[in-house]
């Protein structure tokens, strides 16, 4: 590969171990100010084979260059179901890197870290009145570990009683972490069928004295609202289990409706799909819990407290799960997270939700009868289809596909299991009715074109930087680093 | 609201499409007894500048490095951050998508992640590094369920004393309802995890021996030694690295033998911020690719056959086997990994080295020049990086406040966590503690007025 392999504007760019030029550096240090000494030489390494080696201006316009081969929300329209991709504020990001935040060392003692914590406070407090929890916990480090933190709530519980229960019921629309998080607490997963909705039959049929919990999404990701959600806690309940709310799809309710009002026992956030905290090309994220106040003795610690007029680190939780990982959770997000809330104010997070809302059932508005909508309850914040409808052996793939032609980032596909060939379509509250109509313009485009000329979506993309990747290829002769020759 | 970009006319229009009349219709599938009666009870919306001024003033109320004389380590470091990491991730094409799963339109963060993947198996010594995962912490957890895993059946997990009190405790809720028996090898004597006690801890039950390299101490272990036991009794050796700018002085983890290398990589230009978000590294052998937890990416081609890269080897993964997955984890550290491989590239091979020796000897220094002083010693003769452990003669507590009323942030107190080590203290010198700084600490130490 060399640059004439560049056309226009698609550079080419190699690999930083290609363009290493042996003898060239990128970086400065200070001068030695102290004697120079070295440990014994049999614990020293030889150099760094085929490490890099570049100027700034390599490194520079190395990165540059690979960021144009990349879609984010700030290039255009990311209707990626389950995500959440909201606009993510930029004040939100100098404010993660004022210095008071970022330059602040995670052993500082506590008074002299009383900014940071309390804004955790704060956060704390906010997220609690926004879900209807007493207590929370802002350690895990993502939604996922969220979730395996609410299920070792969950067991710390039991066990304290004396129980031992063994079953998780989870419903077939669930994520795919769910049954992985319960699974890591030493937990069989009882799968439930739903037809839509979870119906008060399905749980009760699996319900008994072994089931530790049930995990559920609500909305579910197919962006309904669980309508017997009361009703389904108070028969786990009754039974002397616990419910574990997926809170992934929180967009949908903040300002409507309240997780901890309604039986609900534990719920994780995703700050970084609800709280408009950037998705970093796949993190970091951060996965708060909220939980009941009958599980705050075995929240994780830290936690964040208050103490006359001090905030403090508290790990005097004799119950407590333990950590989870290291320090007391990703501050920066946090913070960005926070800033926010402040923005937003209540009201303004209620009207985000209702917008997101309006969104998806205007795209659904505009898109139903051509493509399928399997499940016809009023949707919330996503809408998911089909691909039964589209003509001439023509898959969601390939909807997909031909969507970056287009010039859209592709939605959800092929999730939930539930839905054949699904398309889940989340455009969240920061688009535009503009934007919704071009898209919504281009999906009904290429249903025409799927009947008239199938062909330019089974080629599709033809327009983006490559074309479909052999995925097969890659995961039976695997090649996961550079090596040299 | 500035971020909502809906006029009252788009409502109603898109209301009309929808075939409703208010947007309160659009939660009808929300029965009454579930909706939340009262508005929430939080401040109105802030304007940027007053939300900027507001955070300011928290943010003034913290004691940053750049302002204190610093010299806390601990699993989390005060390097110096190149201004090019903080301009290149702020290319929002990187942090504004998501996972890539989406090839064709994400191959900038394919690319990198594949790079990084690259540089993380050069500096560890090992086959195959990960796209990422939480922290040091979750991912030395994380390396322990896949010895649990992949150990046929072995139960039991040997940890060193010496190891990272948050990686052990990390460790401990991860396996808490696992059927697992975790017990510590004692490091306290000399510093070292005990070679001879971990011989006799050894059998065929072990599945994985823990070791932190350097160590919480900052000494560094005779891992080769581990490596043969440990291999020996059949179980897998995982090195736990806390401060991954040591494996740019001291020979690699995967030289010395280690089955698993994991670590925290903050120290390559991600921010302090109070602790997180840092970015965890997993690196394995060959053998070990399919047990991986975590996203993974890998090299192919296209239709025309030009070069690409795509998230690989997903039946490991949640969303393809949910229960049965290695691992929970759904999402990688995506904008640290960036900020990790940039910072590697530009430091490079010559850079990352002086680098590190520089810390190594500003370290030496500073323990040499405590060491003179009556009333302090040095608790370990080992060979550091660029930590090491002090006993004072005074109570510890009394000595950080009088180190903090002259502007200095002399150390972790060791006694919580390792009762044996009263009035102990963890310090760490690292490039940005010039002499001056030192000298200064060394005054202080002694009872002067700076």
């Amino acid at each position: 590969m060399s640059s004439t392999d560049s056309r226009g504007l698609v550079l080419d760019e190699k690999l930083l171990f290609e363009l290493t030029d042996p003898g060239r550096v990128g970086y400065s240090l200070p001068a030695p100010d102290v004697p120079q000494t070295v440990p014994r030489s049999e614990l020293l390494r030889a150099e760094i084979a085929d490490f890099p080696e570049l100027s700034e201006v390599d490194v520079v316009r190395h990165y540059t260059r690979l960021s144009t081969w990349n879609y984010g929300v700030d290039s255009g329209f990311y209707p990626l179901g389950s995500c959440t991709m909201k606009y993510n504020p930029k004040v939100n990001e100098q404010a993660a890197r004022l210095p008071g935040f970022a330059e602040l060392h995670p052993h500082t003692p506590d008074h002299l870290s009383q900014g940071a914590l309390q804004l955790m406070y704060e956060l704390q407090q906010d997220l609690a009145e926004i879900s209807g929890f007493p207590a929370i916990t802002l350690q895990p480090a993502a939604g996922a570990q969220g979730e395996f933190a609410g299920m070792l709530m969950i067991r710390a519980w039991h066990e304290a009683k004396g129980q031992k229960r063994h079953k998780v019921m989870i419903p077939d629309t669930a994520h795919g972490t769910n049954p992985a998080s319960a699974s890591l607490c030493g937990y069989d997963v009882v799968p439930v069928a739903s037809d839509g909705v979870l119906s008060k039959a399905a749980v009760a049929a699996v319900m008994d004295d072994d089931v530790a919990a049930l995990m559920v999404t609500n909305p579910n990701t197919l962006g309904l609202f669980e309508s017997d959600i009361r009703e389904i806690c108070e028969l786990v309940h009754a039974k002397g289990g616990l419910v574990y709310c997926d809170g992934a799809n929180l967009n949908a309710l903040m300002g409507i409706s309240r997780p901890g009002d309604i039986g609900i026992d534990v719920m994780h956030f995703n700050l970084h799909k609800t709280f408009s905290t950037p998705h970093g090309g796949g993190g970091p994220g951060s996965g708060p819990v909220g939980v009941v106040e009958k599980l705050q003795p075995f929240m994780p610690v830290p936690v964040v407290v208050k103490t006359g007029e001090l905030f403090r680190l508290d790990y005097a939780l004799p119950q407590s799960v333990g950590r989870v990982k290291g320090f007391a959770g990703h501050f920066s997000i946090l913070v960005r997270a926070y800033a926010y809330i402040l923005a937003m104010g209540g009201e303004g997070l209620k009207r985000a939700t209702e917008l997101a809302v309006l969104n998806a059932n205007y795209v659904r508005a505009r898109l139903e009868g051509t493509y399928d909508l399997p499940y016809k309850q009023r949707s919330l914040h996503e809408v998911v289809f089909s691909e039964t409808a589209l003509a001439n052996d023509c898959h969601t793939l390939d909807v997909a596909k031909r969507l970056i032609d287009y010039g859209y980032h592709p939605p959800t596909i092929y999730f939930p299991l539930v839905v054949k060939g699904a398309l889940m379509i989340e455009p969240t509250e920061t688009e535009s009715k503009q934007t919704l109509d071009e898209f919504c313009d281009a999906l009904l485009a290429i249903a025409e074109e799927a009947k008239t000329d199938p062909d330019l979506l089974k080629q599709a993309p033809v327009r983006a930087r490559v074309k479909r990747l052999d995925e097969a290829t890659a995961a039976r002769k695997p090649k996961l680093r550079w090596t040299k020759d | 609201m500035r971020y909502l970009p809906h006029t009252d006319v788009d409502v109603q229009q898109m209301l009309e499409t929808i075939g409703v009349e208010k947007l309160d219709e659009l939660f009808s599938g929300i029965p009454e007894s579930c909706r939340l009666q009262a508005p929430l009870n939080l401040p109105a919306a802030k304007s940027e500048s007053e939300m900027m001024a507001l955070l300011g003033v928290l943010a003034a109320q913290n004691a940053k490095v750049s302002e204190w004389d610093s010299f806390l380590g601990g699993g989390a470091y005060n390097h110096f951050i190149p201004a090019v990491v903080d301009h290149l991730v702020s290319r929002s094409e990187f942090y504004t998508a998501y996972t890539p799963y989406q090839p064709e339109i994400s191959q900038g963060t394919l690319q990198a992640v594949f790079e990084f993947q690259t540089m993380i198996c050069q500096l560890t010594g090992m086959d195959v590094a990960n796209a990422s995962m939480y922290d040091g912490a979750s991912a030395c957890a994380e390396a322990v369920l896949l010895a649990l895993r992949t150990g046929r059946k072995r139960s039991r997990v040997l940890l060193s004393q010496a190891l990272h009190p948050q990686y052990r405790e990390t460790v401990a809720t991860y396996c808490r309802y696992l059927d697992v028996e975790l017990e510590e090898i004692p490091a306290v004597e000399s510093g070292l995890t005990d070679q001879k006690q971990l011989a006799q801890l050894l059998d065929e039950r072990v599945a994985a021996v823990v070791v932190g390299y350097p160590n919480y101490f900052g000494q560094v272990e005779d891992l080769a030694a581990f490596a043969e036991t440990t291999h020996a009794a059949g179980a897998r050796l995982i090195a736990a690295v806390t401060e991954p700018l040591s494996l740019a002085l001291f020979k690699s983890p995967g030289e010395l033998g280690a089955d698993v290398v994991v670590g925290e990589g903050q120290s390559f230009g991600i921010p302090l911020s109070y602790g997180g978000p840092g970015i965890g590294f997993f690196a394995v052998k060959q053998k070990d690719m399919r047990a991986l937890p975590g996203r993974l990416v890998g090299e192919t081609i296209d239709q025309d056959g030009k070069r690409g890269f795509v998230l690989t080897l997903a039946t490991r993964e949640q969303h393809i086997r949910r229960e049965k997955a290695t691992s929970n984890i759904c999402s990688n550290q995506g904008m640290c990994t960036l900020m990790v491989a940039i910072y590697l590239a530009l430091h490079g091979k010559q850079g990352l080295r002086k680098l590190a020796e520089l810390n190594y000897a500003k370290a030496a220094y500073a323990k040499q020049q405590i060491a003179l002083l009556d009333g302090f010693e040095l608790v370990f003769g080992g060979e550091h990086f660029n930590e090491f452990v002090i006993r004072c003669s005074e109570p510890v507590a009394g000595l950080l406040q009088r180190m903090e009323q002259q502007g200095i942030l002399s150390g972790i107190a060791l006694a919580q966590d390792y009762p044996k080590l009263k009035n102990c203290l963890l310090l760490c010198v690292t490039e940005q503690n010039s002499r001056e700084q030192i000298d200064r600490l060394v005054t202080a130490l002694a009872g002067g007025e700076l």
